[in-house]
């Protein structure tokens, strides 16, 4: 391998990452949107509250990671990327604002009302962010962006079957990993209702993100050939694999299994982030411009990946740390006055 | 965009970048360098068993949950811009630019982690384990504004890459791309600054507390710990100040000229006060101090030191008339509160050697607590010196701004979309800090049974009201 594509794995790596935990943290705003009215969703708001409150900052990190690392080692691509997408680029950071925004003051008001403002801009953002930028990744696999620095169509761009499909199979994964995390962590502070209520959304979630990859595959073919051939050839076991985790999570979530689910949906995400990344090999934007075309001097890729093995010697035994201590319930809230004190 | 709203985004792409800069740089001190002041209270309550140390460590923790999560969304804003706005930019420079931002990844990953793991700890975590969760906050912030301070650093000094001759770069030298030649002293004065700028802004609010009758050792200690924090902070940054000025003179002639409003080359060059540089080269208006820029840019030659002037350099690669009289009035806010402040720290320090207590008249609490918007202001003066100064350059004698802008036309309406959200957020961050000190106020005594660190808790809960004035 040589140093272009081990940047273009590190670039995966992190999408993957940021799917995987940033995700999940998305689709925990959207259980919070449709958790009902104020009484009715208490429950599974605060669950929610209490869940991504200590890690949704790290997880978002990845998110600039990923940025940082576009932009720096496939400048071109990322200049064509900003150039054509500008329309939901501008609406997931603002979508950005909003969400982390009054996420942390939901936290930090006690008024009914305040928290139901704060709450509602927290979730309808959390819905609006993964669909733009699931819209995103459908305008670049299906082709829509051209290379050169160029701007491709403003509206047609992230309008289309791709960017459609992108978008709403982002927000049900995410929806769908969230919810089973959430299964977790209720049973972890013995909650048994709340539990029970998330297990039966992670089902009705992961069936359907089931059905949107399915139609998906026919989406691909008419709209994205690109992409659809390598998913139908070198992706096709990473495919396969999606299926059978996914599969495999729902049955366990239906007979009430967790543990093995948390790690089996995570799986099937997974394995689907990094089947679209194989499926556009070698490109970086398909058709156009190949990640070795697209790549920086050696010397920027060198430090990329320098900065790559630091972080997975300080950030990542780190991250572990923070998500141990977090499932040990040792990080059960802020200062010592805890929210707990009621509205 | 559509054509009907086709207008010229460059101007209005400069307007972005400098209100959301603006806007972040406010909640970066605080997050550089509040953490260390949580951790002077949260020693002390360990140490010496003060429970109102205590109760600070916990309450200013809590604020900075808060001001975090918007410094790190306002932070997450500015990296989407640079694609944005900038995509031509980036697209040519984003090999070299890009490098310091990548190292930043590596403190912001652990400043996220290890704020949360501070600030959800309290209750669980052991005292000692619990405070040394909070030392990689202080070092990832210090690292995190070197290396994004870097960056700027190099659009001011580019160096470290190779252009091939269709002016496309080739080869890149990370290291000499971080450690370009203007980054030592523009990182040093930033780190300095968020000290000093985040110790008055937290001290504001206990003077004012104070000013209205809080006068409880829990005040005391809330205004003193962040207060000397600044004091301390502030004739260092004259010094790093005074030495990044005498660089700017040796090294960006054009960036001084502006500064000190030199219309043309020569020896001798008072330093204005105020006033303004009119189009036909003149300067009117303003108290000039003869012979001081010459002698401050070059102390052994005194006034005999030549500075060079704006008719030096081609009017094409100079800041416009508009544009140095922005940044002398910057560089006069500056140089002038940074002196106002580092004279309030001189007043507390001899009161303090003399006396062991604040300086007993109330106008020292009136100007303390002025002093938290007075060093906001004088370091986004520093900032408008160094970006305007810069004009008409994005990257110094390689890019001009208009090359490296979007070609998109509706950045006039993100601009005002974003002022409108970042408006609103700014205003109930205020409210919300607000509400929070008014309510642990109200609360008065903690809830018997939140002791902190577990039942082990060597801290007996307060007994004395405690009360956090905000605003
Ligand atoms: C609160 C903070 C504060 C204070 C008291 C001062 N400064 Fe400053 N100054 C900054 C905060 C700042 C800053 C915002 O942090 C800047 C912007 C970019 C940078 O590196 O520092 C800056 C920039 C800046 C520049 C432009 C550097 C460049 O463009 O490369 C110069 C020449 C000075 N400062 C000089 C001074 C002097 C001589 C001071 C003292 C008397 C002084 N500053 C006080
Ligand atoms: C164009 C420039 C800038 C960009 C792209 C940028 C980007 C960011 C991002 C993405 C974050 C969020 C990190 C997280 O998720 O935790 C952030 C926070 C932060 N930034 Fe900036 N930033 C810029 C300017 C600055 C400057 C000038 C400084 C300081 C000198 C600075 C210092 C910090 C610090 C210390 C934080 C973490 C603390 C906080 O959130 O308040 N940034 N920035
Ligand atoms: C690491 C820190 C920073 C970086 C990398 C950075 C980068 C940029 C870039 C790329 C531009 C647009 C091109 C240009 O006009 O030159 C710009 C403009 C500008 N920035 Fe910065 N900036 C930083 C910090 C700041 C801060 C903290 C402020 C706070 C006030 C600021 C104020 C401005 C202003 C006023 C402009 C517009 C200048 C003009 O067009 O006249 N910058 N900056």
């Amino acid at each position: 391998m040589n140093q272009s594509d081990a940047v273009a794995v590190v670039l995966f790596f992190g999408v993957t990452a940021y799917a995987l935990f940033g995700g999940a943290d998305f689709g925990a705003g959207f259980w919070d949107l449709i958790a009902g009215g104020a009484e009715r969703g208490e429950r599974p708001r605060a669950m929610v509250d209490h869940s991504i409150g200590p890690v949704w900052e790290a997880n978002h990190v990845w998110l600039i990671f990923c940025l940082v690392v576009l932009w720096t080692a496939f400048a071109e691509a990322f200049a064509s990327i900003t150039l054509t997408l500008f329309v939901p680029l501008t609406l997931a950071a603002l979508g950005i604002v909003a969400r982390g925004s009054s996420f942390a003051f939901r936290k930090a008001v006690f008024r009914t009302r305040d928290r139901r403002n704060f709450g509602a801009a927290f979730a309808f953002s959390s819905v609006l962010v993964p669909y733009c930028m699931g819209a995103v990744a459908g305008a670049i696999a299906s082709g829509r962006v051209p290379a050169g620095g160029k701007a491709g169509d403003p509206w047609e761009s992230w309008i289309n079957p791709t960017s459609i499909l992108g978008g709403v199979l982002a927000v049900t994964v995410c929806a769908y990993l969230s919810a089973v995390y959430l299964v977790w962590d209720s049973r972890r502070l013995d909650d048994a209702e709340m539990a029970e209520y998330f297990r039966r959304r992670a089902v009705v979630a992961g069936a359907v993100a089931g059905i949107v990859a399915f139609v998906g595959i026919f989406v691909l073919r008419s709209d994205a050939r690109y992409i659809f051939d390598g998913l139908t050839s070198r992706a096709l076991p990473l495919v396969i694999v999606s299926a059978l985790c996914g599969m495999g999570s729902l049955f366990l979530l239906v007979r009430g299994a967790s543990r093995g689910a948390r790690l089996l949906s995570i799986g099937a995400v997974a394995t689907v982030v990094i089947g679209w990344g194989v499926a556009q090999w070698p490109y970086v934007l398909p058709e156009s411009l190949k990640v070795s075309q697209a790549a920086a001097p050696s010397g920027t890729l060198t430090a990329v990946l320098v900065v790559f093995v630091l972080a997975a010697v300080i950030i990542l035994p780190s991250l572990g740390l923070l998500y141990v201590l977090d499932q040990k319930s040792l990080l059960p809230g802020e200062g010592v006055e805890s929210t707990s004190t009621g509205n | 965009m559509m054509s009907v709203l086709a207008i010229d985004p460059v101007p209005w792409a400069r307007s972005q970048m400098a209100f959301t800069l603006g806007f972040h740089i406010i909640l970066v001190p605080l997050g550089v360098s509040w953490a260390a002041m949580v951790l002077i209270a949260n020693y002390r309550a360990i140490k010496k068993d003060d429970n109102d140390a205590l109760v600070l460590a916990q309450r200013w923790s809590k604020f900075m949950a808060v001001t975090f999560a918007v410094g790190a969304v306002t932070g997450t804003v500015l990296t989407f811009e640079f694609g944005l706005l900038w995509p031509r930019f980036m697209g040519k420079w984003g090999e070299a630019f890009g490098v310091p931002f990548a190292v930043e990844g590596l403190f912001f990953f652990t400043e996220a982690i290890f704020v949360a793991i501070y600030i959800y700890g309290w209750k669980r975590l052991k005292p000692w384990p619990h405070f040394w969760t909070g030392v990689p906050i202080v070092i990832a912030g210090i690292g995190g504004s070197i290396s994004v301070v870097a960056a700027n650093a190099w659009m001011n000094e580019p160096s470290g890459f190779t252009l091939n001759s269709a002016g496309k770069v080739v080869e890149v030298n990370a290291l000499d791309v971080i450690f370009n030649k203007a980054m030592p002293y523009e990182a040093a004065h930033m780190v300095v600054a968020a000290y000093l700028v985040g110790g008055f802004l937290i001290a504001s609010v206990y003077a004012m507390g104070m000013l209205r009758g809080r006068n409880d050792r829990y005040h005391r200690l809330g205004f003193i710990i962040p207060f000397t924090v600044a004091a301390l902070a502030t004739p260092v940054q004259m010094a790093v100040g005074d030495t990044l000025a005498r660089w700017v003179y040796q090294n960006e002639p054009i960036k001084f000229a502006a500064i000190e409003m030199v219309p043309k080359t020569k020896s001798d060059v008072p330093e204005t006060l105020l006033g303004h540089l009119n189009s036909d080269g003149t300067v009117s208006g303003g108290i000039p101090i003869p012979g001081m820029a010459s002698i401050l840019s070059d102390p052994k030659t005194g006034t005999s030191t030549v500075v060079e002037g704006r008719n030096a350099f081609p009017t094409s690669d100079q800041p416009t008339i508009a544009q140095v009289n922005t940044v002398h009035l910057a560089w006069d806010v500056m140089i002038g509160l940074g002196t106002l402040l580092f004279l309030l720290s001189v007043w507390f320090g001899l009161s303090w050697l003399f006396r062991r207590d604040l300086p007993k008249t109330r106008w020292f609490l009136r100007i303390a607590a002025a002093a938290g918007i007075l060093s906001v202001v004088t370091m986004e003066a520093g900032w408008v010196v160094t970006e305007v100064g810069r004009q008409p350059w994005i990257v110094f004698e390689q890019m001009r701004v208009e090359d490296g802008a979007t070609t998109n036309t509706g950045v006039w309406i993100t601009f005002l979309v974003i002022v409108a959200v970042y408006v609103v957020v700014g205003v109930t961050t205020i409210l919300v800090l607000r509400g929070m000190g008014r309510r642990w106020r109200e609360a008065g005594e903690l809830d018997e049974t939140e002791v902190p660190y577990g039942p082990r808790g060597s801290v007996e809960r307060p007994g004395a009201p405690d009360e956090v004035p905000v605003g």
